[in-house]
């Protein structure tokens, strides 16, 4: 054992401050040994942790489990260092409640928030088992060690299970070890830690028994299908209901008021057919005759609108970023580069559309649904029905995908109201039309930069300014500038070294929901930022992966103080994680080198690469393209890289950048939201387009191994991959996209 | 009342005959596995067998199902040992899993009719079947690894 008690560590957890906050706070509120603790009682640690007497270990996971592979990921880290043998370990999905600390599955944040305190967790309660097999041998507990679910004493060999330890342990008052008593297992000594481990629900998921939000049926439950307003800020004047009722199964039709917007995680509102089964609401829901009063986004054109924020972005806008003289210095360029980008709108899609289960009786509300985010349902349901929170539960279910849709509570709001309203368990069902027409879309965006390149091709300027509507927009009216938190990803962090930078934000207005995409405003500015890091390439007469590397310059940690900018670093210490343009190179480089970079390549194929740091990770990519005489694109090849710091289940850390180019590509080459009066013109695959298997690549992923603290996995794979699609198109095409998605039109042979 | 045999099971459907076979099997049998996902026939997550064949069962009436043999994911073995559903195990390839009982679905009508398909083969079967996740390169190793052990 090592005792790692020292200032580094602390700096560790102090990184994590909030949540190890929180993590104390279940250790206080479910203290060690029970009062009245019996020779039967379940040894219960910590909130995270019970080992029952015949040595079965449940271990809580109380984040989402969406596909990342965290429910299987963090138990693994408590399991090692509790020395559990992973085999007598049950994972239990916990309920929406802040005795867990954060439990809301977003922004890449499970493991580098909650590797350090499941290794307390872990750690403290195999030292209280130690100790209670000190104290039946009359030893010192610093003799005794926890092996594969037994401790022993070492020097004698003597031997007590987990289960005999754990029943002394609940029954002797045996505190928990202080912060500065806890010794944690060192790395040579892990078993799960850095393994590939096969994820708990593997065997369920494939035959087909795994239990999703949509799977969920209680005794006497209905199905609702809900008509809401095509337009955003919508409601309905009135509506009949006649034809509906006759359907066979439909039982009722009833309205759910619509939220005034900005509706937040509110519902949006509409009338919603209650039925015997699904198809009958849906098909109830057809007949149905609604007046509509389409609110103040009906002009809403996508076309115009991304004119507007094209224009904008030609126009100064508020200064993020400011380093030098930028003006001065594109003044005195030999070379100056300009070059405008545009993202569009996108929909989630995630394959199980929102849903949720709500029964409301005898003034409490209990919910089963696919959640993110599980406390955040828990308060909505609370305040709509005007209930307390310690009145509503909240069951989290396996979610068929999420990407961020699913941190958004409004399709559990409408199923609590919907049970309120009508005295029976119900389940709202969304079809996927409704899911691609009322999502929390990603934001589109238009953005404009500038370069000055010296005789040499080095760049003495840059500036890059951006337009977007804001999240907070959904959620706060008249918000029309971005946050900080929006601007570091991939603006006011841009890590190349020049000598002038400034970076600006123009005003967006909003007009739908704005939401969290997989690496949200990452998608956008990375793709600006390395197209144009590769225009400044192909300006200079250089090799782009060359030129990145003498962008990315002498390894520095970016100094956000000196550059005026308000960085929170998704929320995590500088000091701890620094944005390091060292692992920007060192990421690039691994990836380069295993990707063939600079071998002949037939005509009209190409290499593109890209690298950038989000979620305290470091992804590069190199992606090769084919494209055809009439411009169609095929993928032969990707590599992608990440540098996250300590890898946890590096099998599953694999899976999500497979996923993430998978992403990439739908997002560069298929995908593509555009709304007309305010109605979104797609409605489902059929129009929403995402990668299938046609277009799927050789994918090589590479790990940088590294025991930095643990990073973000589940989306910093995303940016890079975009960029270096386009990137590889220009060397195959000699035609440069600054568009998504990608218009195949573009790119005939001529 | 229309009776359908799911699994080797016949079960009474008390339904209208348009009702997607997808529903059915949902909502009145009670067998989750076949999952709902765009409900027009575009993204395979509702995948079952007819008689060995796949199709998609979000639009596939009651009417067109009655009389033949409907195979779901829970029927395709009972206990998950089927060729296609060992590959997925082995492979790790669910990462939600969302999808994966049409795709495995859709693989093993694939693989019972085609024993070693070609690339293209395993392209133009299961391009009907979205996963979002992103696990294409996985699954496509799957299939080829229960060809190769066949």
């Amino acid at each position: 054992m090592t005792t790692v008690v020292n200032l580094s560590r602390r700096e560790f957890v102090g990184g994590a401050a909030g949540l190890v906050l929180g993590f104390s706070i279940g250790f206080r509120e479910f203290p060690a040994v029970a009062a009245e603790a019996h020779a039967g009682a379940a040894f219960e640690p910590n909130v995270y942790l019970t080992i029952d007497p015949s040595g079965d270990v449940t271990i809580v996971a109380h984040r989402s489990e969406m596909g990342t592979g965290i429910k299987t990921g963090l138990p693994m880290v408590l399991a090692d260092e509790l020395g559990a043998d992973w085999t007598r370990v049950k994972i239990v999905q916990a309920q929406g409640d802040p005795k867990y600390g954060d439990q809301n599955t977003d922004g890449s944040r499970s493991t580098r928030q909650f590797y350090e305190p499941m290794r307390i967790a872990g750690a403290s309660a195999r030292q209280m088992l130690e100790a209670a097999a000190a104290h039946v041998w009359s030893v010192n507990a610093n003799d005794c060690q926890a092996r594969n679910h037994t401790i022993v004493h070492v020097p004698s060999g003597r031997q007590l299970s987990f289960g005999d330890a754990a029943r002394i342990a609940a029954t002797l008052e045996i505190a928990p070890p202080d912060h500065m008593e806890l010794r944690f297992r060192p790395a040579n000594e892990w078993r799960y830690v850095g393994k590939p481990v096969p994820i708990v629900d593997l065997n369920a998921i494939v035959r087909g028994k795994a239990t999703y939000g949509i799977d969920v049926v209680l005794p006497g439950m209905k199905y609702a299908s809900i008509e809401r307003c095509p337009v955003y800020g919508g409601k309905a004047s009135q509506f009949d209901a006649t034809e509906a009722m006759k359907v066979p199964g439909v039982e009722q039709v009833v309205e759910i008021p619509a939220t005034p917007i900005p509706s937040g995680f509110y519902p949006l509102g509409g009338i919603a057919v209650i039925a015997s089964n699904t198809w009958s609401a849906q098909q109830g829901r057809e007949k149905l005759k609604i007046t509509w009063d389409f609110g103040p986004n009906a002009s809403h054109d996508s076309t115009a609108y991304r004119a507007q924020l094209e224009a904008t972005a030609k126009q100064p806008g508020r200064v993020v970023r400011n380093q030098g003289n930028v003006d001065a210095a594109l003044g005195a360029a030999k070379h100056h580069i300009a070059a405008d980008y545009f993202v569009p709108y996108y929909a989630h899609a995630p394959m199980e559309v929102p849903n949720a289960v709500a029964h409301f009786v005898d003034g409490k509300c209990e919910i089963w649904t696919p959640t993110q985010f599980p406390q955040s349902p828990r308060t909505t349901a609370a305040q709509v029905l005007g209930l307390t929170e310690e009145d509503v539960t909240v069951n989290v279910t396996l979610l068929g995908g999420a990407f961020g849709r699913k941190s958004k509570s409004d399709y559990v709001a409408e199923a609590a109201l919907l049970s309120r309203k009508i005295g029976s368990p119900v389940k709202v069902t969304w079809t996927r039309e409704d899911e691609i027409q009322h999502d929390y879309y990603h934001a589109i965006s238009a953005q404009h930069l500038e370069a000055g390149l010296d005789a040499k091709g080095r760049p003495s300027a840059w500036l890059h300014r951006t337009v977007f509507p804001a999240i907070e927009s959904t959620f706060q009216p008249d918000v029309t500038y971005g946050s900080a938190g929006e601007l570091q990803q991939g603006v006011t962090d841009m890590p190349y070294a020049i000598a002038n930078v400034r970076c600006e934000n123009g005003p967006a207005a909003n007009h739908v929901r704005i939401g969290w995409y997989r690496s949200v405003y990452n998608i956008p500015h990375a793709f600006a930022v390395c197209s144009f890091a590769d225009e400044l390439a192909h300006a200079a007469g250089k090799d782009p992966l060359e030129y990145l590397r003498e962008l990315l310059g002498e390894p520095r940690k970016l100094d956000f103080a000196a550059m005026h900018v308000d960085y929170p670093n998704y929320g995590a210490s500088l000091d701890m994680y620094p944005a390091d343009t060292g692992r920007l190179r060192g990421v690039l480089d691994l990836v380069a080198q295993n990707s063939g970079w600079g071998s002949r390549l037939p005509s009209r194929h190409g290499r593109g690469v890209a690298v950038h740091r989000s979620f305290l990770s470091y992804a590069a990519a190199v992606v090769q393209v084919a494209v055809g005489a009439d411009g169609q694109i095929t993928i032969p090849r990707v590599d992608i890289g990440l540098d996250c710091g300590l890898v946890v289940n590096p099998d599953r850390v694999r899976a999500q950048l497979e996923g993430a180019v998978i992403m990439g590509i739908s997002n560069a080459l298929y995908s593509n939201i555009s709304i007309n009066q305010g109605r979104i013109e797609q409605s489902n695959f059929s129009d929403y387009l995402v990668a299938r298997t046609d277009i799927t690549p050789e994918t090589h992923v590479h790990l940088v191994e590294s025991s930095a603290p643990p990073g973000g996995v589940g989306e910093p794979g995303v940016p890079p991959i975009a960029p270096a699609i386009c990137n590889a198109i220009f060397a195959a095409t000699g035609k440069r996209i600054r568009a998504l998605p990608i218009d195949p039109a573009q790119l005939k042979s001529t | 009342m229309p009776q359908i045999n799911i699994n080797g099971a016949v079960h009474d459907v008390d339904a209208d005959p348009q009702m997607p076979l997808l529903w059915v099997i949902r909502d009145l049998v009670g067998l989750t596995g076949t999952k709902f996902g765009c409900g027009v026939g575009a993204c395979g997550a509702c995948t079952v067998h007819l008689d060995g064949d796949a199709v998609r069962s979000c639009v596939t009436p009651l009417s067109a199902a009655t009389g033949h043999k409907i195979v779901t994911i829970e029927g395709l073995s009972t206990d998950g040992t089927h060729p296609v559903q060992r590959a997925w195990q082995a492979n790790n390839v669910p990462q939600c899993g969302y999808c994966q009982p049409g795709q495995i679905m859709q693989a093993a009508a694939l693989l019972k009719q085609t024993a070693k398909p070609t690339d293209q083969e395993i392209t133009d079967a299961m391009s009907g079947n979205i996963c979002r996740c992103g696990t294409y390169v996985r699954i496509r190793a799957a299939i080829k690894s229960v060809a190769e052990a066949m």
